[in-house]
């Protein structure tokens, strides 16, 4: 396995192909790398001397001190490279990111200069990512050595992508959620390090929980399952497919070929190595957030917990051809709970409190279901609605009189409480808890979706989107348990 | 190229690794047909009989398939008449004898070398219609019994396994078995490309494959 530590946690960088335009890759890398706050030693390299960004700017990597960076990230066209790699394996660089395009996606020359690229990296002893990719982030090392943007929050998903552009939209989706990411790189043209080597990585890691991956091609589908499973079995990993290879087409001359469609036989590879597969970007990240962030299911048994009707029973409905099972809730627990609510509550699941809850009902009921026994899994919704009644007392003409103040600040302290709530109760009884409202998107500000966003929690915006990560964790669980793990 | 076995080679391949498939013989003519027949006690009335050989890959759609045959006197008609609708082209031909099988549920299973993944098994619902109904799950093969267990989980068709029509509930247990069987027949015989069991039928629940057809690499 090869050392990705220069490549995520490097203890200084050199950029090639810096230039005083805001425009140009080396800029914005190094404006990105600098936003960041990344601590270790960075020296930007250029033809044109100068300073850029308050950095003096070196005319060449000769210039660099020896062994004071150990990884350089590359903006500088082919013809030159392979030099500038030599230079920087002299000085003690065993990892290279190539941002550069011009290599194989260019044509049958790039192809050959890739070759020669990656030969050479072997040679010298550097883990090289790309060429033609679109950078590296690492939380824990406040690095965004990015030709794009963004940043993002730290946390605990490790993202690795064959799409540029997917890295940026799971980082958006970082910073919108408020759940962090570890690493993320964009594999670029994946002429050395893959797919599996970045997962390899991310599985020994300490400051990753869980892998979010984007594929679009698999050349060695059989190589990628045998290496996979093995760390499938140690940290959850979240798959998302794009395309269809035309490879699987070939003439069927039995019925069984003619059903192997790649979709059909990639699903069945990412079931047999524990893979957890989701339909699209949305979907993928909120399961990998959701792993993240909560314990395992010991099985499918949920019970919802609403403030409203509707969400419970769509909650419901999402649960069909899940792994998940809205559960009659237990005669003691159903006692319990009817001790706490007046009588028109649901009495049964979803537990619908009807608008009868007090000051400390949802907490209280929130930990009464959490911790009983045969209860696996608890869907929070219908949180925020408080504070969406406050937010248009606030903003109305009354405000404050009228006792309109006061109301407005315990509606809002009490949409805290519950996003609170559930991220601790969650956290004692080791039982994930997902939460959903229409306010994660509608309104960001409310209190239920800012506290959870607030605290690096996931905040679904529907009820069947929650419920839906729900299932994912829950198949995870179910491979793990079915195979001793 | 690749080439099919006929289905009594791919019958005895099967087998080998533990495969259910129903009781057969074979024979050249008429008469070795009814001598083999009355020889196996496996094998009763009524039967089924088929011509088969390494270039007939679709006997039905051939009429090459004679159903409820009833007794000795109609099995040698029957041999007869499937002998006589041999073409050329066919080459060695021979007729395959088998009882029949009584069951209202069909899967299918079978094996496919993915361009990308290698040997795959494939459990799916079956019959004539399996590929309009795409009802499939895959592996890479081997599997062992928990992903075999798995992929019964997968297909959306679960009532197939519950009690059906006055037959038991499906053995799950025996349809896992022959799963594993199968994707062992795929990761150790040689030059295969892709197999066939279909239908595989259950009696009394447990899976029976009354045809098999086999693909393996040639040279030419």
């Amino acid at each position: 396995m090869t050392d990705l530590s220069a490549l995520f946690d490097p203890k200084g960088i050199i950029i090639t192909g810096v230039s005083n335009h805001p425009g140009k890759f080396g800029f914005v890398t190094l404006h990105n790398l600098l936003s960041s706050g990344y601590e270790g030693r960075v020296f930007p390299v250029s033809r044109e001397p100068g300073a850029v960004l308050g950095l003096d700017v070196l005319g060449s990597i000769d210039d660099v001190p020896d062994g004071a960076a150990d990884m350089v990230f590359i903006c500088t066209p082919p013809a030159i490279n392979e030099g500038l790699l030599r230079q920087a394996a002299a000085k003690g660089v065993t990892a290279a990111f190539c941002a550069a395009g011009g290599y194989r996606e260019a044509g049958p020359e790039g192809a050959d200069a890739e070759k020669r690229l990656a030969d050479l990296c072997g040679e010298l002893g550097i883990a090289l990512a790309g060429p033609n990719g679109q950078g590296v982030v690492s939380t824990p090392a406040k690095m965004c050595a990015q030709i794009v943007a963004p940043y993002a929050p730290a946390g605990k998903i490790a993202i690795a992508s064959q799409s540029g552009n997917f890295v940026s939209s799971f980082l958006n989706l970082a910073n919108h959620t408020g759940v962090g990411v570890s690493r993320a790189v964009a594999a670029g043209n994946a002429s050395v390090l893959g797919i599996a080597d970045y997962l390899e990585y991310f599985t020994d890691d300490p400051h990753t929980a869980v892998s979010l991956v984007y594929v679009e091609s698999v050349e060695n589908g059989r190589e990628m399952f045998d290496r996979m499973r093995p760390l499938s079995e140690r940290k959850p990993i979240v798959v998302v497919k794009g395309g269809a290879s035309a490879a699987g087409a070939r003439a069927a001359a039995s019925h069984t070929g003619a059903l192997a469609s790649d979709d059909a036989v990639f699903d069945g590879m990412c079931r047999q190595a524990g893979l957890i597969r989701a339909t699209d970007v949305e979907e993928a990240f909120e399961a990998a957030a959701t792993f993240a962030t909560q314990p395992l299911p010991d099985g499918g048994r949920v019970v919802i917990v609403t403030t409203v009707g509707g969400h419970g029973v769509a909650a419901v409905d999402a649960m069909a051809n899940t792994r998940l099972d809205p559960v009659p809730l237990p005669q003691d627990l159903l006692a319990a709970i009817d001790a706490k609510l007046p009588p028109r509550w649901s009495k049964n699941n979803p537990i619908d409190m009807a608008g009868g809850e007090t000051r400390d009902t949802v907490p209280e009921i929130l930990q009464l279901v959490a911790e009983h026994p045969d209860v696996d899994g608890v869907v929070l919704l219908g949180i925020g609605i408080q504070s969406n009644t406050a937010a248009m007392m606030r903003s109305g003409p009354f405000f404050p009189e009228h006792g309109l103040e006061r109301i407005v600040g315990f509606h809002e302290r009490q949409d805290t409480r519950y996003a609170e709530a559930a991220t601790e109760i969650s956290a004692a009884t080791g039982t994930p808890i997902v939460v959903a409202t229409e306010l994660a998107t509608a309104d960001p500000s409310n209190p239920a979706p800012a506290t959870r966003r607030a605290a690096g929690q996931m905040c679904h915006s529907s009820a069947s989107r929650a419920v839906r990560s729900l299932h994912h964790l829950a198949t995870y669980a179910a491979w793990r348990s079915s195979r001793g793990l | 190229m690749s080439i099919t076995l006929s289905e009594a080679e791919s019958r005895r391949v099967v087998a080998k690794y533990g495969v259910p498939v129903s009781p057969f013989v074979t024979g050249n003519s008429p008469d070795e047909v009814l001598a083999a027949v009355s020889a196996d006690a496996t094998i009763t009335y009524p039967v089924v009989a088929k011509l088969c050989g390494r270039a007939i890959a679709h006997k039905t759609e051939r009429g090459l398939v004679r159903l409820g045959i009833a007794d000795a006197d109609a099995l040698r008609a029957a041999c007869v008449e499937l002998l006589g609708k041999a073409l050329p082209e066919d080459g060695r031909v021979e007729v395959l004898v088998s009882s029949m099988v009584d069951g209202n549920r069909e899967l299918i299973a079978g094996l496919n070398a993915d361009p990308q993944f290698g040997m795959t098994v494939m459990v799916g619902v079956g019959g004539i219609l399996a590929e309009a109904i795409r009802d499939v799950s895959f592996r890479l093969a081997p599997i062992t019994t928990v992903d075999a267990a798995e992929m019964l989980d997968d297909l959306t068709t679960q009532r197939l396994f519950d009690e059906f029509r006055g037959e038991p509930a499906a053995d799950r247990g025996a349809i896992i078995a022959a799963l594993v069987a199968l994707a062992r027949v795929g990761a150790e015989e040689p030059g295969l490309r892709s197999a066939d069991l279909n239908p595989l039928i259950l009696v009394d629940g447990k899976p029976v494959a009354v045809d098999a057809l086999l693909e393996i690499d040639s040279d030419d």
